[in-house]
């Protein structure tokens, strides 16, 4: 393929790294990176979490499975979030990458969704004695994964996914009522659940638990950004693929 | 007004012209009532504690089902792409609509509740809040339906997705609904859960004709 | 490995789930990029 006139030099810095094109360029640098200390950040973690940390004085050795529950719960919200400033991105500048990037996500937010309540289950299940409580965050996090669901299914429902982005990142903003909803529903029916772990009131646990999580937190966070990259190149190509498929249509049929 | 009034008047003709379905409607919604006892049994105690359940359940459902005939037929013969060139804005137009799908189609449903309560084992007391409690918290639920029903206008298919899109917003309809039934929960509970419900109800009413136009204006783009 | 107490077996599936889901998710995000790789390339190709 030829070289065009680039036409990208009129554009400021922010249209020309948030191009789709130049997108796909430059975050092929942030792959490696990213997966690289994911790595080290899974490993350290997942050492802390084992190794080098007490069982809790009430939970005993369950505390553990905390490590892995606590950062799949906050990547719930931390993806609907995401999803939430992409559908602004998608509606007020009509920003391809955007689209892609409320498109990405989705199903990585189900992922995390379903494993914040397959964790929370088996944390209930010796902590609580039940896998499941109808309590007001529970309860919230499954009705997030319900929308997660309902929206990769709407994707998937239409045709013409540039339209589908618009229509999409509108649901996406209603939804967004939601995730207050999700905050302070634990005090609205609060039964068994415990109050919010990393909240206002500080660490209310010791460092030697503290720290574990927190470096889970971020390993998590840091495989979501990697995914999350990939995800958008994915899509990018995967347009890119029909584009020409139709090209090459239309130049069969004249 | 007047135009905002005229397409209320007009939806409202459009309804009632075809008796046919909003009869479906109101029947879907009583049989609920008739196949519950029979699921569960006639245990005339059990009934009773868990008809404001039952009640809003068969409410959900029936709006669910009524919802694609919102905006499909108007979408489909053009008719709402006629009605961006009036003189009122689009977003009161979809406001209008609104009013008018309420009234044709959740106001049978209310009428009809008496008739679950009296197959249910509701005493009377219970009956009126819990037509307080749809008549409150209806608007809400048709207001989340419409944003569904406009995004899912183009699809062919859209009849199952809007419901499952719409099910999880409307869930806090469906918790104060019911509390704001239900008796003995507790010292003003009853109270507060209706007063969040006319909170929800008045603000979705408010934001979400503007998100169901913009969908509708989108889809037409 | 430590000793993980009387819940032993909840801490080891909870671990075990989450390592399967994560790693289904990674896979499946490589071979989805990787086909549409393909795609975009198996066009060029062709011109």
């Amino acid at each position: 393929m030829t070289q065009k006139i680039d036409p990208l030099k009129k554009m400021n810095w922010f249209d020309r790294i948030a191009h789709p094109g130049q997108f796909l360029k430059w975050s092929r640098y942030l792959i490696l990176p990213l997966a690289i200390l994911s790595v080290i950040l899974f490993g350290v973690g997942l050492w802390f979490a084992f190794f080098n940390s007490p069982e809790d004085y009430q939970m005993g050795d369950t505390v553990r499975i905390m490590y892995i529950h606590v950062p799949n719960a906050w990547l719930s919200q931390l993806v609907y979030v995401t999803m939430a400033v992409s559908a602004i991105g998608t509606l007020v500048w009509r920003h391809p990458l955007a689209d892609v990037a409320m498109k990405a996500a989705a199903p990585l937010g189900a992922a995390f969704t379903t494993m914040a309540l397959f964790t929370g289950a088996l944390w209930g299940r010796p902590t609580w004695g039940t896998y499941w409580e109808w309590d007001g965050r529970m309860t919230a996090t499954l009705i997030l994964l319900l929308m997660y669901l309902g929206i990769i299914a709407l994707w998937r429902s239409f045709d013409d996914q540039l339209r589908a982005a618009k229509l999409i990142a509108i649901i996406v903003l209603v939804g967004t009522i939601n995730i207050p909803i999700i905050k302070f529903s634990v005090d609205w029916w609060n039964t068994l659940h415990q109050p919010s772990i990393v909240s206002s009131e500080g660490l209310s646990m010791p460092a030697s638990i503290y720290t574990p999580l927190l470096i889970m937190m971020l390993a998590f966070t840091t495989l979501f950004a990697l995914l999350q990259t990939n995800a958008m190149r994915t899509e990018i190509l995967r347009r890119k693929a029909d584009r020409q498929l139709r090209k090459s249509l239309n130049k069969e049929n004249g | 007004m007047k135009a905002f009034l005229s397409i209320i008047r007009r939806d409202i003709k459009l309804a009632t012209s075809s008796f046919g379905d909003m009869l479906t409607l109101v029947l879907f919604f009583i049989m609920i009532g008739v196949i519950v006892p029979i699921a569960i049994g006639p245990d005339k105690n059990l009934l009773a504690s868990i008809a404001p359940g039952v009640i809003w359940i068969a409410a959900f459902l029936s709006s669910l089902l009524a919802l694609d005939k919102m905006f499909r037929q108007d979408f489909d013969d053009g008719s709402l792409l006629a009605m961006r060139h009036a003189s009122i804005s689009f977003e009161a137009i979809v406001f209008a609509k609104l009013i008018a799908h309420w009234l044709t189609s959740i106001l049978p449903l209310i009428i009809a509740t008496p008739m679950l309560a009296l197959m249910l084992n509701m005493n009377t007391q219970i009956l009126i809040y819990t037509i307080i409690s749809l008549l409150v918290g209806t608007p809400a639920l048709i207001s989340f339906g419409a944003v569904g029903a406009a995004i899912t206008v183009s699809l062919r298919r859209g009849g199952l997705i809007a419901p499952v899109l719409i099910l999880p917003l409307s869930l806090p309809i469906l918790i104060f609904g019911v509390s704001a039934i239900k008796l003995g929960t507790g010292a003003g509970t009853q109270s507060a859960a209706l007063l969040i419900l006319g909170a929800i109800s008045l603000i979705t009413v408010a934001f979400t004709p503007f998100a169901s136009a913009l969908a509708l204006k989108l889809t037409q783009e | 490995m430590i000793d993980l107490g009387p819940h032993a077996s909840f801490i080891i599936i909870a671990y075990l789930g989450v390592a399967i889901v994560t790693l289904a998710l990674i896979i499946s995000n490589i071979a989805q990029y990787k086909k549409q790789k393909n795609r975009v390339k198996s066009f060029e190709d062709k011109g």
